[in-house]
């Protein structure tokens, strides 16, 4: 077993490279991180950021090209099976056996991990219950909904009652109302303790769901803290977003830039960072401009990678 | 609902000890996977290999009269192809089985990354799949041979028994090979060919309809080399009571190397495409 003070997940240096007839592709340029027991952990960045690699080398099932991993104090490339054990794993693809009913899914899965038949049953009610999928148990997995397929999902990792939930983009392809039942979920396992490491490109499901995340860019760690640590550091209290006619927002910027303390040039939008934003709209207006569209709102996450990167997190 | 505390009474989660500890864990999924779908195979399991064995074996071979020595010791035609048949079944099965459910399993409904998410290697997940396919050979072979005996054809009972862990050997000797081609196959287009130019000429020419001498020398070579032409000729000879020993264990020892290398290729060629 596992000390208290061993961490949960612990990379030094993490490295992923794929070899292809196109040549080598480095994913992840040497990462480190550590994920505490009980922690809500996340990898925010945009696509090809490296995210799922590491989440792949995370979960035992794809090896490291070098540096030092150890997943509950166990090195994945002796003791896979091990570690998948007594980890859960939600994949970004669902992995559903659409011949099986939700309940024989969830039945047989149990069953890989060595767990007596009786258990299994009862853990599988529970787990229905939970995902609020009971109605359900005895219809095709066809004929789920996407949100529904999820939250299957979701509960096929929790079959073993893991030390770590692993969750590759929970949300991605689901609609508002479906990522909000799944959050829902989510967050009221983090209250029950279990830690939880996700993978998302949505600020919003980073800053609901995390209470610490790496801010991840073209296979490497940009900036560490809780979302709150991060956009003080990274950005300001409040944004004024504005917006003018196509194609007028790059020679408007000069014209507001000393009326902030940072001002980001968007394709159909200017974001003006400052502590104050309905006084900076004032003083905006008080030039004689006159945007189409303004609004002023809170920095998030997506304002940090932008101040990071210089890019946005969904393009 | 308690999520993580390992309750009272609840064996915690481990990982398997072998390839066969791993293999027995999905023994349940298959069981599952059979309970939904055994209905879809009855007709091309049961039925069809019994029309074949009416249909060439009583009606058309009822034209053939020649002598045993011709026909590897059976006293009739029906007798001659009853064992053919049933180790071409044997065969047919394993197609069906190892062809398109493995590639839904690796590309289309990728179940098998779900599968070694959990403690499972991929050695156990084939292993698993194989011992299904095992499940399968037997049945059909059972229910084969326990129609044909009221012919008569069969003329020796140890034989018969015999007969049937051979079929399994003749079913691994297929399956673990065709595994590991169906697991390096991007796409299902060379199925088709896998059918046309591998399955029906096996079936056709490896001596289950008619003694592979008439093929004429080259051809009768060729045959020689087909793990097909070894498990009928196996199969006949024990059913027959025309056992040579040392021939038996020739075929024997060809269809367990194709089993054993073909595992190992099999797992071999999955563990390269699907951990990266």
């Amino acid at each position: 077993m596992t000390d208290a003070a061993e961490p949960m997940i612990r990379a030094v240096d993490l490295r992923k490279s794929f070899v292809s007839k196109q040549g080598t592709v480095e994913a992840v340029k040497g990462i480190s991180v550590e994920v505490r027991r009980g922690e809500s952990f996340g990898f925010l960045g945009p696509n090809g950021a490296g995210k799922s690699s590491t989440m792949r080398m995370v979960a035992a099932v794809s090896p490291i090209t070098s540096g030092e991993l150890r997943i509950l104090g166990m090195d994945p490339a002796k003791d896979g099976p091990g570690i998948r054990a007594r980890i859960g794993v939600c994949p970004q693809e669902d992995t559903l056996d659409t011949e099986l009913n939700v309940a024989d899914n969830l039945y047989v899965y149990g069953r890989y991990f060595g767990l007596p038949r009786a258990d299994v049953r009862t853990r599988v009610e529970e787990l229905l219950e939970f995902v609020q999928l009971t109605e359900k148990a005895k219809a095709k997995v066809e004929d789920l909904s996407g949100g529904m397929k999820r939250r299957l999902t979701i509960a096929r990792s929790l079959i073993n009652r893991p030390d770590m939930l692993l969750l590759d983009e929970p949300t991605t392809g689901l609609d508002p109302q479906a990522r909000h039942v799944v959050w829902d979920r989510l967050f009221r396992l983090k209250q029950q303790g279990v830690t939880i490491v996700l993978t998302t490109h949505y600020m919003d499901e980073a800053e609901q769901l995390c209470d610490r995340l790496v801010v991840m860019d073209k296979g490497l760690i940009v900036a560490e803290g809780s979302p709150l640590e991060l956009i003080r550091a990274w950005s300001t209290r409040e944004v004024a977003e504005l917006r003018f006619g196509v194609g007028e927002h790059e020679a408007l910027a000069a014209k507001v830039a000393d009326l902030a303390e940072r001002v980001e040039v968007l394709p159909d939008r200017l974001l003006l960072y400052t502590s104050d934003g309905e006084e900076t709209l004032a003083k905006v207006h008080e030039r004689g401009l006159a945007p189409a569209v303004s609004l002023v709102r809170r920095s998030t996450l997506e304002d940090v990678f932008l101040r990071l990167t210089g890019r946005t997190l969904v393009d | 609902m308690a999520t993580t505390d390992t309750a009272t009474g609840t064996t915690p989660s481990s990982a398997p000890r072998s390839p066969l500890a791993g293999a027995v864990r999905m023994a349940d999924y298959w069981a599952t996977v059979y309970r939904r779908t055994w209905k879809g195979s009855v007709i091309s399991s049961f039925v069809t290999p019994l029309l074949y064995i009416v249909a060439m074996g009583v009606f058309l071979g009822g034209f053939i009269q020649d002598d045993p020595a011709k026909l590897e010791g059976a006293t009739s035609y029906l007798a001659f192809v009853a064992p053919g048949m049933l180790a071409a079944q044997a065969m047919t099965v394993v197609f069906g089985e190892v062809t398109y459910p493995v590639m839904s399993m690796i590309k289309w409904q990728r179940t098998f990354y779900g599968m070694i998410a959990s403690p499972l290697n991929i050695a156990d997940v084939v292993l698993a799949h194989l011992g299904f396919v095992l499940f399968r050979v037997g049945t059909v072979c059972a229910v084969f041979t326990l129609v044909m005996a009221p012919f008569g054809v069969f003329e020796s009972w140890w034989g018969v028994l015999l007969s049937f862990p051979v079929q399994l050997l003749i079913g691994l000797a297929f399956a673990a090979p065709l595994y590991a081609i169906t697991a390096a196959m991007r796409s299902e287009s060379g199925f088709s060919l896998i059918f046309r130019l591998g399955m029906i000429p096996l079936f056709l020419f490896s001596g289950a309809f008619f003694p592979i001498s008439n093929l004429g020398p080259v051809m009768e070579w060729l045959a020689r080399l087909t793990p097909l032409w070894h498990g009928v000729d196996l199969t006949r000879m024990l059913v027959l009571g025309t056992v040579d020993w040392s021939t038996a264990a020739i075929h024997v020892v060809y269809l367990v190397t194709c089993a054993v290398v073909g595992y190992l290729l099999a797992v071999r060629t999955l563990e390269k495409r699907l951990i990266d």
